[in-house]
């Protein structure tokens, strides 16, 4: 059995790797839980990447339901052929169309499925998958076909805990938890981005962050993403590293909301404790 | 296998499935846990426990079944100093180590405790004490066919150290919550409307497509019932006084109920203690911004459910006494306790969620008045959990 390892641009925790194994081993759907911005959706492509397989993403939206993924059969399409008379309009097949999940199951090899986001759709939406994710298959009633897994397809998906999931769907599932990365870990990351950041400015670019996160008056926390996003506006900027911690430049990418710049502007104003804001 | 972990599991409230369980023991037959009690704890945590806010129970579980494991570790703190710097391993005779190293784990104990009180100095690369580098069956950087590792642990952290840690306390869900939960919850508060009733009025593009085409493309046009929650929310708030300290909390959810704007109809009223022949409709609970309690029995529909949030604590006067209202010139012909039956008996879905922490009913100044509610209305705790809990009594079918 092939494992995974980790891959160049993704920076996989040791608890992570291990539970990404036994996913594959016991032939079970990872769900993947954690805060916007952890890099749920980036770890299928690392496991695609690491193991050399196709993903195949199926982003979820608050319309998708279950069939979409399944297969679609275009009726207006043939109802259109019918009429101008296009070749082969008895042929049901034709009009067909599998969908992610779908596509995944008639796959020549394994594949990676990455389910996004399924806490997105509607309430009912995980149940509806039950017997597929189970069995691997599903029938097509138009034409009389069942579409089986030729290879167990990898299946990770993720949530942010939008929605609860039902409990007859998580009982099939293997969970993990990405907790937001400490400052050893995300030293990690941002190398495995930036092979070439200056030191000092990733030093206090982090002190900077995590100042930021720490305090209670701020809602929307930054996540990962952003501060990737905030280190390369700082080195392209050229912004000097002994400012960061006074001015907080591009304060801007790391939080989005009004009330949150204010916060931060008001917590710097009044030192504490030996905090510099 | 630790059959008794999955009863014990289960009887702190983690509802681990047989599925689910054998799952784990499948992952164990596989050597997925490769043979170490840190790999076991993420991989039974990952197949038993699907949520983070059950991770923290999870944790205290694990402590305590594996708790009797722990003790073989007390080495004491000299030998741990010895064994701090490995030297390297000598050639050795693999043959003969194994011959001369193969125990069981009785014995290999019964030798580590032995050790343990003969041993005074370091000892390495030798075949008998407590050492690194060596061929004997205790100590570590060495080889043996059998062995206890002692100290040396290398990356790798104890499982019982991890789970002792409970890195995921915040997450319980028996904490008190924030406004974003409260909506959550709020969601479960859903009955849709059955497609027997209401007009059709909602057109079925697949159907009608559908038909159409089997109508050989003549136009057939087909309609659904939409589907509506119907439910009908009257919530109550026990406002001002001994309610004061779980104000935010109270503006959470009331904000919460507010924003989730998805029931048929919403009615708030306020109330102090307890209600008798007026129901407020302001916080302030002033005089005149009032209706009958009586009228509000007469004309809501039985179909409403009440949620009252209230610490039920008061004088017991106020609820059994003629006249015994807090409001000294709001004399009440009627007790307290007969006004919340007849409440009740009206609105058979009714629950009471009260702010403070349930461990507390029994010993809290209110005690006697919260047991006499308690009798009445179904009372839960204003928690993630509590309020879900209560959700799921109003929305059941009995």
């Amino acid at each position: 059995m092939k494992e995974f390892k980790g891959s160049s641009s993704y920076v996989v925790s040791a608890d992570l790797l291990r539970i990404v194994n036994v996913a594959i081993a016991l032939e079970k759907p990872l769900l993947i839980k954690g805060e916007p911005g952890t890099g749920k959706t980036m770890l299928a492509q690392a496991i695609s990447e690491a193991l050399g397989k196709k993903l195949i993403i199926w982003n979820i939206k608050s319309t998708t339901k279950a069939q979409d993924g399944l297969y679609v059969y275009d009726t207006v399409q043939r109802l259109y052929d019918s009429q101008f008379g296009g070749e082969g309009v008895d042929d049901i097949r034709k009009y067909i169309k599998l969908g992610k999940l779908g596509e995944a199951f008639s796959a020549d090899e394994q594949v990676i499925l990455l389910i996004d986001e399924i806490d997105k759709a509607d309430l009912e939406f995980p149940n509806d998958l039950l017997w597929e994710l189970d069995k691997m298959e599903f029938y097509i009633p138009e034409t009389k076909q069942t579409i089986a897994a030729k290879q167990r397809p990898i299946v990770i998906i993720t949530s942010t805990a939008e929605k609860e999931l039902p409990d007859a769907f998580l009982r099939r599932c293997i969970f993990h938890y990405i907790a937001f990365p400490d400052q050893d870990m995300m030293r990690d990351i941002v190398h495995a981005h930036y092979p070439d950041i200056e030191d000092k400015l990733l030093e206090l670019a982090m002190r900077g962050f995590y100042q930021v996160r720490d305090l209670p008056t701020v809602a929307k926390k930054p996540s990962t993403s952003e501060l990737l996003d905030w280190l390369q506006a700082l080195s392209l900027g050229g912004v000097d590293p002994k400012k960061i911690e006074e001015e907080l430049p591009y304060a801007g990418i790391l939080l989005k909301k009004t009330e949150d710049l204010t916060a931060v502007k008001n917590a710097r104003n009044r030192p504490k404790n030996g905090y510099r804001w | 296998m630790f059959t008794k972990l999955f009863y014990l599991l289960r009887a702190r409230g983690l509802m681990v499935s047989m599925n689910e369980w054998l799952s784990l023991m499948e992952a164990l037959e596989r050597g997925l846990c490769r043979n170490s009690l840190l790999e076991f704890y993420y991989v039974a945590r990952a197949i038993l426990v699907k949520t983070e806010a059950d991770f923290d129970k999870f944790d205290e579980v694990f402590l305590l079944y594996f708790e009797h494991v722990q003790h073989l570790e007390e080495i004491p703190q000299e030998l741990m100093d010895w064994l701090h710097d490995p030297k390297n391993m000598k050639k050795y005779d693999k043959d003969e180590v194994d011959a001369r190293t193969t125990f069981d784990l009785e014995k290999l104990r019964e030798m580590l405790e032995e050790r343990l009180k003969e041993q005074h100095e370091r000892h390495d690369g030798g075949q008998y004490w407590v050492g690194t580098g060596g061929t004997s069956a205790l100590g570590h950087s060495g080889y043996a066919a059998t062995g206890i590792r002692v100290g040396g642990e290398g990356q790798h952290r104890h499982a019982l150290q991890v789970a002792g840690e409970r890195n995921f306390r915040d997450f319980r869900e028996d904490s008190t919550l924030d406004q974003r939960s409260f909506q959550l919850a709020f969601r479960r508060l859903r009955q849709l409307t059955t497609r027997q009733d209401g007009p059709m009025d909602v057109l079925n593009l697949d159907r009608t497509i559908e038909k159409t085409c089997d109508n050989a493309g003549q136009l057939q046009l087909e309609f659904d019932r939409p589907r509506t929650n119907d439910v009908k929310v009257m919530l109550l708030f026990d406002s001002g006084g001994s309610m004061t300290p779980y104000a935010k909390l109270c503006s959470q959810l009331f904000q919460a109920v507010n924003r989730a704007n998805n029931f048929k109809d919403l009615r708030i009223y306020y109330f102090h203690n307890c209600w008798y022949s007026d129901l407020y409709t302001d916080p302030r609970c002033m005089y005149g911004e009032s209706v009958q309690t009586q009228w509000v029995i007469n004309n809501l529909s039985r179909e409403y459910k009440v949620i009252v949030v209230g610490d039920a604590s008061m004088a017991p006067s106020e609820l059994t006494w003629i006249g015994g209202s807090s409001f000294y010139n709001r004399y009440n012909n009627e007790t307290g306790l007969t006004w919340l039956e007849r409440m009740h008996s009206r609105f058979q879905k009714m629950v009471w969620f009260n702010p403070i922490p349930e461990a507390m009913w029994q010993y809290d100044y209110g005690y006697q008045t919260i047991e006499m509610i308690g009798s009445v209305v179904d009372m839960y705790q204003l928690t993630v959990e509590g309020l879900a809990r209560g959700l799921k009594k109003l929305v059941s079918a009995r």
